[in-house]
């Protein structure tokens, strides 16, 4: 009898298991060749038969050798859930099944020492959302008459920049007319949601370009105004040196990677940028810094981020920052004037208990320059993080952005500084209603991410589906380098799904604002949102119903 | 909904017109009570024209508790009238035991003071006895400033207006400038001081319609001007909107309607003025107003003007004769108390438009 190795890991431990029907497969080899983890491979089983072919029972042992398909148990190779191999099975025979009783995570801590990382976003509680507990419930009845979603016009744009107070904005009367007077900050108009900030590196190029695509036509075709945000890493010079540089946020991060490219090609841009975003914190990893792991570091990222091949860190501080006005000054100051004052520049922080003192300090601003505060919560999405900063860390979006928001209005400060709110909006499929939410609670915009990459074809879920952003072996070839598997991605083809959900976006934002009657944003408009939880009513007060 | 009215005339008009007009109408509200406003007095308030009137309704004590306020800011009466009631079980009127009309003089101390030094006492002033009132529930305080007065009850018009005897003409008590509506505000609680028209500062508004923009209007606002207080009814912010473009910014009147309805983004892009709209449209981002809505206003210097929502959900028609210039929510009205008009030159103003009554009574339609 073998020895029973009970301390190894085994199927029993793995959070997907494999289930093969050898009776339908035909050992055709795709599952195989498209798994990217090596999580299956063929192996020869013994099987043990007894037949019988004569009129009476005469059993005989009959031994085959039969080729199937094997599940691989090790820490590397695992099954990701991602399901590809039941994707491209022309039989029906196989297929990754979620195992309950699993127990790998702490089977992989036991067993290397060190912290397990993934890709994704929180795996905690992310069926207990907030914002589905939230509906929109103020409808015109009698009171007011709703407006019709496809007859009306409708005005759905969003500043992004320094708003400067009523009291400050230097206009002049001149013969009854008022005239500005002096330069004010830049504010752009913009789309109320922008698509952000995930990297060349940490996506593949294809899915990066895809983006940019959509941006543009949604933009130049569909008259949606749509901003993207580079992510940190720069961006190809073919696109910086573009009329289309103008829908584009450049991020600056901690490790200030691209930078130098962006700076050397200041002279040769025929457009300013959207804007730029100044990337603190990150609300999927806050108080991580980023990283991009050396397999990801393919050639074209080397060369737009100007960097060798190895392991990228940005610190989870940018050096020489100690303090918000500190920061005000450097940062902003440097990038305000890096654009002549014309570019609007934001800043993007995780969710935090402290968020609130930093909005109150931005808004404070004395010089004007602070030109968004992007709010990013615990359910947003990143590349590559520690899964204990993933799940443990960081802060529901929805009542920081509430509290940012009456932070400003006990200023007397709302909109002075913009308020863009993200992390796991859209998460179930519906970026409409939560935008529409968190902007009634206050935010001028919102962002999203992971989203666009389900668009794409991410298989990945908040149930420890796939995850494997990390690993350089996105299945779909969305986060990912490796030429093979980012040949998966039908660029044009994502670029479609990308617009075509932001058109579904646009009429359903209008389907919310015209039962409450609004032709324009409803930004604070919280007397519009229902709640059926007492406690959510209280801490957003808004309405309770039940 | 509401029905408004606002009269505007060469010659001193008694109230009973503004009831007159809004008696037409009365299918569109629904008779819960009565306000008016009256700028640029006539009749027994003629010679008193630089010196502040003090329109409140209170009980007796309240009236203790308003004479030690005035007395201690240094007020000296000069004049006080009440209307004579003629009571009647009979009448559909939720009266107050006084109503009080004071006219009164500036304390000593003021002979000096600048124009805005003593608009700043009066408002004060108001906002104190407001406080001092309510604290009680003593009664309420409608307006204090010269040339003005104000008059709120709850009930059915046509009581009210009897109950005060306000349907006999008279020239004792008349004014160039009345505005007036026949509702409380019955979405909610009914308190008098959710009635239109809303009075601050020589500015008074009264609107039909609903504000669904209120809750950020009125969190903006609050913190804008000391007097922006209440918030009783959502188109008080209509009111607060006006005071502070044109009395705290100073802007003129053509940039209100830019302000409560901005033109959207694209129209504003084409407009050689786009930097002035942009910035409006950032900066008083909170100010804008959604919803059906007409506004009526009547500015410190005696112009009347209509604005209406930017999708034109709320009518208004204005009408005139050579001496008289009429704006209210239906034509009826004006059949009723301008019969003689030619109703060919009535103007039925569109949801861009600002349509300015100026001082010789003459009409301006401004294109936003
Ligand atoms: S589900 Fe994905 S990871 Fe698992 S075996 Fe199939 S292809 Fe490989
Ligand atoms: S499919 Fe790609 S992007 Fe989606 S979770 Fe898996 S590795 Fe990440």
């Amino acid at each position: 009898m073998a020895t029973m190795k009970v301390n190894e890991l085994s199927k029993d431990d793995l959070i997907w298991q494999i289930e093969y029907n050898s009776d339908r497969c035909t050992m055709c080899g795709q599952c195989v060749a498209a798994c990217p983890f090596s999580a299956i491979e063929a192996r020869v089983e013994k099987r043990r038969k007894v037949v019988s072919t004569g009129p009476t029972p005469t059993p005989k042992l009959k031994f085959e050798t039969v080729p199937v398909i094997k599940q691989v148990v090790n820490k590397v190779n695992f099954c990701r859930g991602c399901g590809i191999c039941k994707l491209v099975c022309p039989n029906d025979a196989i297929k990754p099944v979620r195992n309950p009783d699993e127990r790998f995570a702490m089977k992989i801590r036991s067993n290397t020492g060190d912290s397990v990382t993934r890709g994704g976003r929180s795996n905690l509680n992310s069926d207990n959302r907030t914002f589905d507990k939230i509906i929109v419930g103020r409808i015109s009845q009698m009171t007011d008459p709703s407006l019709d979603a496809q007859r009306h016009t409708f005005d759905m744009l969003a500043p992004f920049g320094r708003v400067l107070p009523p009291e400050r904005l230097p206009l002049e009367v001149r013969d009854g007319k008022l005239e500005v007077a002096s330069q004010t900050p830049p504010v752009r108009w913009i789309y109320p949601v922008i698509i952000g900030d995930m990297s060349i590196g940490a996506l593949s190029c294809r899915m990066w370009e895809a983006l940019a695509i959509a941006t543009a036509y949604l933009n130049e075709q569909a008259g949606i105004p749509i901003r993207m945000c580079s992510g940190e890493g720069g961006m190809p010079l073919r696109l910086l040196r573009s009329r289309y540089l103008k829908y584009m946020i450049l991020q600056i991060a901690s490790g200030h990677f691209g930078w130098n490219r962006i700076i050397n090609t200041m002279p040769e841009m025929m457009e300013d940028p959207a804007g730029v975003l100044i990337k603190i914190g990150q609300g999927a990893k806050p108080g991580d810094g980023g990283l991009l792991q050396a397999k990801k570091v393919a050639k074209h990222i080397q060369e737009i981020r100007g960097v060798p091949k190895a392991d990228l860190l940005s610190p989870p501080n940018h050096q020489g920052l100690y303090s918000i006005e500190e920061s005000v000054q450097k940062m902003f100051l440097s990038l305000n004037a890096a654009f002549r004052f014309k570019v609007p520049v934001a800043i993007k922080v995780s969710a935090s208990a402290t968020s609130v003192s930093v909005y109150n300090n931005l808004l404070r601003d004395p010089y004007n320059i602070v030109g968004g505060f992007f709010l990013d919560g615990l359910f947003g999405g990143t590349g590559a993080a520690h899964e204990i900063s993933l799940n443990h860390t960081g802060h529901p979006i929805i009542s920081k952005l509430r509290d940012c928001y009456h932070a400003a209005v006990h200023q007397g400060k709302q909109g002075q500084i913009p308020l863009w709110g993200g992390g796991g909006l859209g998460m179930t499929g519906n970026l409409a209603a939560d935008a529409t939410k968190m902007i009634c609670l206050g935010a001028n915009g919102v962002f999203t991410g992971k989203l666009m990459l389900q668009l794409a074809g991410c298989v990945g879920n908040e149930k420890a589906k796939c995850n494997a952003c990390n690993t350089g072996l996105c299945p779909v070839g969305i986060c990912t380098q490796n030429p093979v598997l980012t040949q998966r991605l039908d660029v044009d083809k994502v670029a479609e799904n990308v617009v075509n959900y932001f058109l579904a976006v646009d009429k359903e934002i209008k389907k919310l604002m015209a039962p409450i009657g609004n032709s324009s944003l409803p930004v604070g408009r919280s007397d519009a949102l229902v709640t059926t939880d007492k406690a959510v009513a209280e801490k957003l007060q808004i309405q309770y119903g039940c | 909904m509401c029905r408004i009215g606002a009269i505007k005339s060469k010659k001193y008009i008694h109230p009973s017109q503004a009831l007159y007009l809004m008696r037409s109408q009365q299918k569109g509200h629904d008779n819960s009570g009565f306000a008016m406003v009256m700028q640029d007095l006539g009749g027994i308030f003629k010679d008193y024209k630089d010196l502040p009137i003090l329109s409140m309704a209170c009980t007796e004590e309240g009236m203790n508790i308003v004479d030690n306020i005035l007395s201690s800011e240094g007020f000296t009466r000069v004049m006080h009238w009440t209307p004579e009631t003629n009571p009647s079980p009979n009448l559909i009127i939720e009266t107050m035991p006084l109503y009080v009309f004071l006219v009164l003089q500036y304390p000593k101390s003021y002979k000096y003071a600048t124009q805005e030094e003593k608009e700043d006492l009066l408002v004060n002033t108001r906002l104190k006895i407001r406080k001092a009132l309510e604290k009680e529930d003593k009664g309420y305080v409608y307006s204090f400033w010269p040339d003005v007065l104000t008059l709120k009850e709850i009930g059915d018009p046509k009581d009210i207006g009897t109950y005060f005897g306000l349907w006999k003409e008279n020239s004792e008590f008349t004014a160039k400038v009345i505005t007036a509506q026949c509702r409380q505000n019955t979405n909610y609680d009914i308190v008098r001081y959710a009635a239109h028209p809303f009075f601050l500062q020589g500015y008074t508004t009264l609107a039909n319609g609903e504000n669904t923009f209120y809750e950020k209007n009125k969190l903006f606002q609050q913190s804008l001007y000391k007097g922006y207080v209440g918030f009783e009814s959502d188109s008080q912010c209509f009111l607060y909107t006006l005071h502070y473009l044109n009395k705290i910014l100073k802007w003129p009147l053509t940039y209100y309607k830019h302000t409560i309805t901005p033109l959207p983004y694209d129209d504003i892009m084409k407009r050689e003025d786009k930097a002035v709209l942009l910035k409006i449209k950032e900066s008083l981002a909170h100010l804008e107003i959604n919803g059906p809505n007409t506004i009526i206003g009547a500015m410190p210097d005696g112009t009347l003007f209509t604005v209406c929502d930017s999708k034109k959900l709320r009518p208004v028609v204005i009408g005139k004769t050579d001496e008289t210039v009429v704006i209210t929510s239906e034509v009826c009205g004006l059949n009723e108390i301008l019969p003689e008009r030619n109703w060919q030159d009535d103007i039925y103003p569109h949801e861009r438009e600002t349509v300015i009554i100026n001082n010789d009574l003459r009409v301006e339609q401004w294109q936003q």
